[in-house]
């Protein structure tokens, strides 16, 4: 039986009540057994049953934000995915990232799409972007069962605060703990290096094509020290995913952008004569 | 002790449609029309937020007279519908039809079951890639079900409007020329004023939004009053 029927083709009395304008809400009280996969399955401790998604970096500048992600998921050590896309666009006005379990991180997103749509329907009206925020971090805290049993998918969100005019980035624990983050912020397995990288590279007042650049060179970085965080994959053409949020909504810069930025990365790196070490020294070694 | 008086079905029926009709009949008329560039609902309604027109789904809109809180439960009920529908499949897998088929159901076994039926009068609409796939499902309080071609009057005076639209309808009127009409149809139904006068429709009572014909995902807007008073104005 389909869960929007009771047999008589009547929609259900759950349905026509009129207390709660969460679609997450709804779905708990009304087909519960949609939300299923965020309660954990019996024993299954520590068995690697989806890839691994890697890296992702979200950086303020003065016209809003900008989020980009690497393009690998990962099983073990075998790549399952090179063109993963990681950044989605959660409504008009904000980005979402995943790092951790894919199959719960993006199933989280298409609920979270799903969730801020709805409330924009039902009320007539979206969602802050604080609230956006706070609906997702219980929805992470709803995920705690499978994140104890090594099933964790941590995002990152960013977006356009409406009231008050400015970019803004939330990053999230697996307990459903959401933290302001002022700058720059990376999650996944390559988000100490890609840190690192930002660190370096941003600066106040960067405009928002300086800081995509960044965020391409953080993810580079990342790359390069992360096995599991992909680099770009300039054989297959298959370049970060780089979105812009700023007042005018949710955008992502098309492949020959970030292949330009990509290419102009690359020369930087092998003109300035100092790629990051590990260069092999020319003429055998030294006596 | 006093026996409750024998009150035949066909008496019981009538009377309930009665009431529901004197109901929706009350009501501020709502036009639905399709046209080259979408579907377009007009209403009469100088709330900024209490809306009669609604978005369900990406190509799906909702339209309404009758009593508020009797349609704003059914509207919530459709968006959770067609919600719930797009996400347990996909989203091309929610559909006007679906829709318009759970509405009917409801009305049908609220108007046979309970004390008193929904005094609503629907519009459920989905606007296709080309005009011809175009969908407009008109659904009144006892659940029927009809679908229309080209355009659908609810509420007062619903009547002179379709006469006057099925002179003047086109299906290749485009988005503007669609609205002047409408809003013409919505005056022709209007009671005139004493002297005789037709009533004129300020762009500011209106209520207009539109189903976007080509759009990839959210195909419903509401344009805003400048918009609209220009569209108006534009002969």
């Amino acid at each position: 039986m389909s869960p929007s029927h009771d047999g008589t083709g009547r929609l259900p009395a759950a349905f026509l009540a009129a207390d709660t304008s969460s679609f997450v809400e709804f779905l708990g009280r009304h087909a519960p057994d949609t939300l299923a996969q965020l309660a954990p399955p019996p024993g299954t401790a520590g068995t690697p049953l989806t890839p691994h998604a890697t890296t992702i970096v979200a950086l303020a500048c003065t016209d809003g934000v900008v989020m980009a992600g690497d393009r690998r998921a990962t099983a073990g050590s075998v790549i399952a995915s090179r063109d993963i896309v990681k950044v989605h666009p959660a409504d008009a006005h904000s980005a979402i990232g995943i790092a951790g379990a894919a199959g719960i991180g993006l199933e989280m997103i298409r609920l979270f799409q799903v969730e801020l749509e709805h409330f924009e329907k039902i009320e007539g009206a979206t969602l802050s972007l604080e609230g956006k925020a706070t609906r997702l971090a219980a929805m992470v805290r709803g995920n705690l069962g499978m994140a104890l049993q090594g099933l964790a998918a941590v995002p990152l969100f960013a977006g356009w605060d409406l009231t008050h005019g400015r970019g803004r980035i939330f990053s999230f624990d697996a307990t459903g703990g959401r933290y302001t983050e002022s700058d720059h912020h990376s999650i996944g397995s390559g988000s100490y290096f890609a840190r690192g990288s930002m660190k370096k590279r941003w600066r106040h007042g960067i405009t928002t094509a300086e800081a995509a650049a960044v965020a391409v060179e953080a993810l580079f970085d990342a790359a390069d020290d992360d096995s599991a965080t992909g680099g770009p994959d300039v054989v297959r053409r298959i370049w970060p995913v780089v979105a812009v949020v700023d007042a005018a909504g949710y955008r992502e810069l098309d492949d020959d952008a970030v292949e330009a930025l990509v290419r102009d990365l690359l020369d930087r790196r092998h003109d300035d004569d100092n790629p990051g070490g590990a260069v092999p020294e020319v003429g055998g070694t030294p006596a | 002790m006093s026996q409750p008086f024998y009150v035949s079905p066909e008496q019981l029926m009538k009377d309930r449609a009665d009431f529901a009709r004197k109901g929706v009949a009350r009501g501020r008329a709502v036009v639905a029309l399709a046209h080259a560039d979408g579907i377009s609902f007009v209403g009469e309604n100088p709330s900024r937020a209490l809306h009669k027109v609604s978005e369900i789904y990406d190509r799906i809109a909702f339209a309404a007279v009758g009593k508020y809180n009797e349609f704003e439960n059914l509207r919530v009920a459709g968006v959770r519908y067609a919600d719930l529908r797009g996400y347990s499949y996909d989203r091309s897998d929610v559909t006007a039809r679906g829709l318009a088929n759970a509405y009917a159901q409801t009305l049908g076994a609220v108007f046979t079951q309970e004390s008193k039926p929904y005094e609503v009068e629907l519009v459920v609409a989905e606007v296709g890639p080309t005009p011809d796939a175009d969908q407009l499902y008109r659904l009144t309080y006892d659940g029927s079900v009809v679908e229309e071609h080209g355009f659908v009057a609810m509420g007062a005076g619903a009547e002179q409007i379709s006469t006057y639209l099925r002179e003047h309808w086109d299906a290749g009127l485009d988005h503007a020329a669609a609205l002047r009409l409408t809003v013409a149809a919505l005056a022709a139904g209007a009671p005139a004023a004493a002297d005789g006068a037709v009533r004129s429709v300020e762009a500011e009572a209106l209520e207009v939004a539109t189903l976007v014909r080509g759009r990839a995902r959210r195909a419903f807007r509401r344009p805003d009053v400048a918009e609209v008073r220009e569209a108006l104005q534009r002969a």
